[in-house]
């Protein structure tokens, strides 16, 4: 009995913490939002408006099928460049460069991500680098304004969350066994049959989880959007802080902010059940 | 590796026997084709193969540790290499299901990997291979996982199953009895040359090297001085008490230079009989009884000497009586025992 009291206390010392962070940060908060965005923003009680307004209103839910698309979008791209650096980092660079090449690419993520994006400004810009670069050269005849558009932004968001798909995907791939893809090779497949049939399905439960993080990342990052993106990149994170910061509409914002959580979840379940993989297999 | 040129004759089993490192592996992924070689060529069928990359040479190679994917089921394993020559749907599942009747799995189709036992998994490798009705099939050391029981009785299975498809195997192996089992041609390999190709039987009783002597088979080995007594007849001294006639033919034997004499366990006599002229005889005490019914031997110790030596028991039970500790004689007929000039034959591992 006492090695079970002893037990019991010590699960509690590691538990409480977790308890009391996923009680008072996340869900109270939630539950005060969840009650804001069935109110009314005049005085009033139970209302649907909020959540009516989203659909009823093109430009916000526009706003969201853009930012969803865009995501999705950043997702696929990061995933296409993440998987030949894992491949390279676990099959060719092999231990000792490998683990040089991952501090490379974690390094850049010791700087916060504002410094990040003002990196990209500083490049980026009427008056920046490569414009400065690519006039002295000819190139260009007058500077171009490179930021503030689309591709600018999804540029900005493909290098943020790179690291997010390396990492899981570095890991599934290091358990590949060599012999997989020199036997498939010795019977006759080519190279990209081989990423199709073997390394990819091998890799999936890595490239899934990863892209979970950095679609989320990507649908709910505000930063790099408002900073890169131009005056029509608009990204439904800022429709949410408009709510709430210029038009002080808590209720509202709150509506977006559950509509945002409830819409991407759906992504994710249905692109879950497209690739065949579950949840806990993934995580895992 | 260097100068390794052999043939293989089609629809034949050729072994490649040699202790590990001796560069057996890497001569096969020359075969297939994932290391280049320096120089020389590899044919097949008088075609130049040294250009073309593993994936168009027409042989295939079941690995070491198999290698077969676990994302597909047993039936998509099979048919992986039709569906990459782009062969009809109908085509593929035709041949798949052939080849799985002929490996003895035909219900196995629908199996994941890892339901599939290991004997099985064998199967499949092999069958995965042989779909594709390769010119040569490599095999790597394909037994090596299995547990003592079922690799004994894979040999039988591989054997059989080459016998019956008539697809020439190249098989790599450091375990004598499997090459001697399964195949009609075995070459000796030893740091990276080939020390004797030929019939297992030839392997067996004429030995060119003091390595393929030790390797083939189980040898007593005994180092001795030859020198010629007062008859003109070549004795060997060893351990500086006993004189072992020598069978000299063949060896060209210097008078003085130390040489290595083989005489195998199953050519060793107890108690021989007298009246034998030429018979070499010596007196030893047992230091052990491995019985092992068929496979039963005396660990015996020469008389003044460290050096273990192995003597088969016979099966009559004659000599049921001996125990550790016992003095006995054993000779053997110096014909049966083979004589090497020199220290030749250095293993490349120790084994």
């Amino acid at each position: 009995m006492g090695g079970r009291g002893r037990l019991h206390l010590g699960f509690l010392f590691f538990f409480l913490p977790v308890a009391l962070w996923l009680l008072l940060l996340i869900v109270l908060p939630h539950l005060e939002l969840l009650r804001l965005s069935f109110t009314s923003s005049r005085p009033g009680g139970f209302t649907l408006g909020n959540y009516m307004a989203f659909f009823s209103e093109p430009i916000y839910w526009l706003t969201f099928v853009r930012t969803a698309l865009y995501s999705i979008l950043v997702t696929f791209l990061v995933m296409a460049i993440a998987l030949p650096v894992a491949f390279y980092i676990t099959k060719v660079a092999r231990v000792r460069a490998g683990g040089l090449l991952m501090a490379l690419i974690l390094v850049p993520f010791w700087v916060s991500e504002l410094i990040r994006v003002y990196g990209w400004i500083i490049l980026l810009r009427e008056s920046g680098v490569i414009n400065r670069l690519f006039t002295a050269l000819g190139l260009f005849s007058q500077p171009v304004e490179l930021l503030y558009n689309d591709v600018a932004m999804i540029l900005g968001l493909v290098y943020t969350s790179m690291l997010f798909m390396v990492v899981p995907i570095v890991g599934v791939m290091d358990a590949l066994d060599d012999a997989l893809i020199e036997a498939a090779y010795d019977l006759g497949a080519s190279k990209t049959a081989i990423w199709r049939t073997i390394i990819i399905p091998h890799c999936m439960p890595g490239m899934v989880s990863g892209g979970i993080i950095v679609f989320m990342l990507a649908l709910g990052s505000y930063l790099t959007p408002n900073l890169m993106g131009g005056k029509n990149s608009l990204w439904f994170t800022e429709q949410i802080y408009n709510q709430i910061i210029l038009y002080f509409n808590w209720n509202q914002g709150a509506a977006f902010g559950f509509l945002l959580l409830l819409l991407s979840s759906l992504i994710i379940w249905i692109a879950l059940r497209i690739t065949g993989q579950n949840l806990g297999e993934v995580v895992k | 590796m260097d100068d390794v040129s052999f043939d293989v004759e089609d629809g034949k089993f050729f072994s490649i026997l040699g202790p590990s490192g001796c560069g057996k592996t890497t001569l096969l992924r020359m075969i297939a084709g994932f290391i280049r070689q320096d120089e020389g060529t590899i044919l097949f069928n008088g075609e130049d193969m040294s250009a073309v990359p593993p994936n168009r040479r027409p042989v295939n190679l079941v690995f070491q540790n198999l290698a077969l994917f676990p994302m597909m089921d047993v039936f998509e394993n099979v048919a992986f290499g039709l569906r990459r020559r782009g062969e009809k749907d109908a085509a593929v599942t035709r041949k798949v299901h052939d080849m799985l009747g002929r490996v003895g799995l035909p219900d196995a189709g629908k199996k994941r990997i890892g339901q599939l036992s290991g004997g099985q998994k064998q199967r499949i490798a092999i069958a995965r291979c042989l779909v594709l009705d390769p010119a040569v099939l490599l095999l790597d050391e394909p037994l090596g996982a299995l547990d003592a029981k079922l690799r004994e009785h894979m040999k039988v299975e591989l054997k059989t199953l080459q016998a019956n498809v008539g697809t020439t195997f190249v098989y790599i192996t450091h375990d004598q009895s499997e090459a001697m089992v399964m195949s009609d041609t075995v070459a000796v390999m030893n740091r990276g040359a080939f020390e004797q190709t030929g019939s297992p039987q030839e392997l067996y009783h004429r030995p060119r090297s003091s390595f393929v002597a030790q390797f083939v088979g189980n040898n007593n080995r005994f180092s001795v001085t030859p020198a010629r007594d007062e008859k003109g007849l070549v004795r060997g001294r060893y351990a500086g008490r006993f004189d072992f006639l020598l069978d000299a033919a063949g060896c060209d034997l210097g008078e003085g230079d130390p040489c290595e004499l083989f005489v195998r366990p199953e050519a060793m006599v107890i108690e021989p009989e007298g009246g034998a002229e030429r018979f070499n005889r010596m007196a030893v005490q047992v230091r052990a009884v491995l019985f092992d019914g068929g496979n039963s031997r005396l660990l015996v110790t020469p008389e003044g000497t460290d050096d273990e030596i192995v003597v088969m028991l016979p099966q009559t039970g004659l000599y049921d009586h001996i125990r550790a500790g016992d003095r006995i004689t054993v000779g053997w007929n110096p014909d049966l025992s083979l004589c090497f000039a020199g220290n030749g034959g250095v293993l490349c591992d120790g084994r």
